[in-house]
């Protein structure tokens, strides 16, 4: 169990890494929101499963934190491009 | 290990290659909208697989993993979706395919809306 | 963090420097995760996910977008919405 736990956290810092290229690299602002979000959802899922690792349940609470309020900040950046907030 | 360890792990190792797909999706393609997609629905079902499978490993938690799972499934779609809207609103329209029948993933390099005003 | 910290200081799109603190706020929730302080990390992400990035995108839209070195007081006169 820990090798799987090792190979899943190792794709997800690889992951965390494409999309901060793609932060550092986009070239207009949506791309730069489209990391954004990915990096949340990513975020999420480590949190979830470093819950496991530590053997909390109380920490699941951060990850549902997250999952509800992760996409404020993508919309209201939407909205203001959008030119109608 | 029980059924139960490995039904786990088989959730988990899905999802982590999923998100690092998603995440290698909005890396590699050429184009906002295609980012979109990459980066939203490929993360999507990535990140539910993978606390699906934390919720078959350890089975009294799988009630607020099911709450997550919902909310991620909720809110993923709608922050796309105002971000396509905001990027066509702003007029920047998605990349036409090139007539080259050899090359099929090639993209024009004339950009048909080049009258348009074009912003970042 | 440090990358995203650095970058956010030196963007002169100020828009780009509101994205890059919301990456800035992600990772030190991580942060503070790892270092067992759950609670710490919950206040962290309600307020840095929705708090400061409403409040930056409320202000760049009542001032300017871009940033300017030289003439900037000017523009910030004349290009108040």
């Amino acid at each position: 169990m820990t090798i799987i736990i090792t190979i899943a956290l190792s794709f997800m810092v690889l992951g965390f890494i494409f999309s901060a290229i793609r932060f550092v690299k986009g070239p207009t602002a949506g791309d730069r929101t489209v990391a954004l979000d990915t990096i949340t959802t990513i975020a999420v899922a480590a949190i979830v499963l470093l819950a496991y690792v530590f053997q909390r349940f109380i920490y699941v609470d951060v990850a549902l934190l997250y999952a509800v309020l992760g996409f404020i900040g993508v919309i209201v950046i939407a909205r203001y491009l959008e030119g109608a907030l | 290990m029980s059924i139960m360890e490995i039904i786990g792990g088989t959730f988990i190792i899905i999802g982590s290659i999923f998100l690092f797909l998603g995440a290698l999706g909005i890396f590699r393609m050429p184009d906002i909208y295609n980012r979109l997609q990459a980066g939203t629905k490929a993360t999507t079902l990535g990140g539910m697989s993978l606390i699906l499978g934390v919720g078959f490993l350890e089975p009294s938690w799988m009630m607020k993993m099911i709450i997550i799972i919902i909310f991620i499934a909720y809110s993923n779609p709608i922050s796309s979706h105002a971000l396509a809207r905001a990027m066509y609103k702003r007029k920047r329209y998605p990349l036409i395919l090139s007539e080259d029948k050899e090359n099929m993933d090639a993209y024009s390099e004339v950009n048909p809306h080049e009258k348009e005003e074009v912003k970042s | 963090m440090i990358g995203a910290a650095v970058y956010s200081i030196r963007q002169k799109d100020l828009l780009y420097a509101t994205i890059a603190t919301g990456i800035i706020s992600l990772v030190l929730s991580v942060l503070f995760y790892l270092l067992q302080a759950p609670d710490v990390a919950l206040t962290e992400a309600a307020i840095g996910v929705a708090l400061t990035t409403i409040i930056f995108i409320i202000t760049i839209r009542n001032t300017v977008r871009y940033e300017d070195e030289h003439d900037n007081k000017e523009k910030f006169k004349s290009g108040v919405k």
